[in-house]
């Protein structure tokens, strides 16, 4: 189901020196949390986002740990003050230790 | 007897079917309590009342109206993505895909979700957008119809649903149609399951009220297909049906039944007039 998981992010494309933005990310997952039962009453095995971090200009600003109990299709976003033009990299991290990557460059004028 | 005392009875039927007791204080209308008459004077929901029909965007809770508000926050719109690559995918022996004879689909679908359900001649009774999509699939493309509520139909649907964002519901319910609509109209009417509930009940007599700690909205197919929060997923108006008729304990119908259907073909009439939200975000 790999291919099924999509980043999307949204950053301003442009910034003031020392502004403030808003940056918002949503990934598409199932986040499925390891406490359900499928129709045979196995258990679905849990197959969470459990780490998201982002990292300007390799500099990481801002890291969350997921829990079972988040819903699908996570949406996370934060502020950010922008010192000096350079590219946001986001990255996703599955359960089954895939990592999912989007990236964005930002000019701060 | 004084008017206070209702029936123990009827009180307690009332408890058990999870209706919270309606004081029945009309305000403006002739069906309109004081809840409909405060979301009438927010000046926020102006786009989303006609006359007296309420979208289910002003039942909603402030933050699902904010998901919704925001295409990005919005995850329905996954789905809408999901479909514009489905609406160009080539698929069948035909070696064709929607593109192929629909073009652009903001052009050609533009208008089209909001008058159905309508009369297919091809099926000799009532076709949705779901419907009406595996029809092109089987007659047009010769590849299989796609499972109902499977992701790439889930997702054209949204898509072509999406083309009719802010654009009136207009079904019509004359001709070939109307022995659905009845039909669809007497499905509406009737009690059924332990509850012994019908549709009306909750969506025309309560709306506006609690049921348990939901808010009754009238029940308008406006926003669907819809992301709705309980499922975690986006899904179809028939899945919603689905999940009214077990919430009175009936037997529920298959999704894309002729049943659900003419029942889609009068919730989407009483809803006529209202701006279609779809991909909506909803409870």
């Amino acid at each position: 189901m790999a291919e099924d998981i999509k980043p999307r992010i949204r950053v301003p494309q442009s910034a003031k020196k020392d502004e403030i933005i808003e940056i918002k990310t949503l990934i598409s997952h199932p986040m499925e949390s390891g406490q359900r039962k499928d129709s045979q009453g196995k258990t679905i095995p849990r197959k969470i986002i459990n780490k998201m971090t982002v990292a300007f200009n390799g500099k990481q600003v801002f890291e969350a740990k997921l829990e079972p109990a988040i819903s699908a299709n996570p949406y996370l976003s934060f502020f950010l003050k922008c010192t000096q033009s350079g590219s946001l990299e986001f990255a996703w991290t599955d359960d089954d230790g895939s990592t999912y990557k989007a990236t964005q460059a930002i000019t701060v004028a | 007897m004084p008017h206070s005392r209702i029936l123990p009875a009827a009180a307690a039927l009332m408890l058990m079917s999870g209706l919270a007791a309606c004081d029945n204080k009309q305000t403006a209308g002739s069906n309109e309590n004081e809840v409909l008459a405060q979301y009438r004077a927010n000046p926020k929901f102006a786009d989303r009342i006609v006359g007296d029909k309420f979208s289910g965007y002003v039942f909603a809770s402030p933050e699902t109206q904010t998901m919704q508000d925001d295409d990005f926050e919005n995850p329905g719109m996954l789905a809408v993505q999901d479909g514009e690559t489905e609406w160009s995918t080539v698929a069948g022996s035909a070696g064709k895909s929607c593109a192929s004879c629909h073009g652009d689909a903001a052009k050609s679908m533009k208008g089209v979700a909001v008058t159905y359900p309508k009369f297919e001649p091809k099926r000799g009774k009532l076709a949705n957008i779901e419907h009406r999509i595996n029809l092109c699939r089987t007659e047009q493309m010769k590849a299989p119809e796609l499972k109902w509520e499977s992701k790439p139909l889930l997702g054209l649907t949204a898509y072509v649903e999406y083309q009719s964002r802010g654009l009136p519901i207009s079904v019509k319910v004359d001709g070939a149609a109307q022995p659905f609509f009845e039909e669809g109209k007497k499905f509406y009417y009737t009690r059924r399951g332990q509850m012994d509930i019908a549709c009306n009940q909750c969506h025309e007599a309560n709306a506006g009220m609690s049921i348990g700690v939901e808010n009754l909205s009238q029940g308008q197919s406006n926003g669907y297909p819809t992301y709705r929060l309980k499922w975690q997923s986006f899904g179809s108006l028939h899945r919603r049906f689905e999940g009214c008729n077990e919430e009175v304990r009936a037997q529920p119908f298959p999704r894309g039944s002729d049943e659900y259907t003419n029942l889609e073909l009068f919730v989407a009439w009483r809803g006529n007039g209202l701006k279609s939200e779809a991909p909506s975000v909803r409870r």
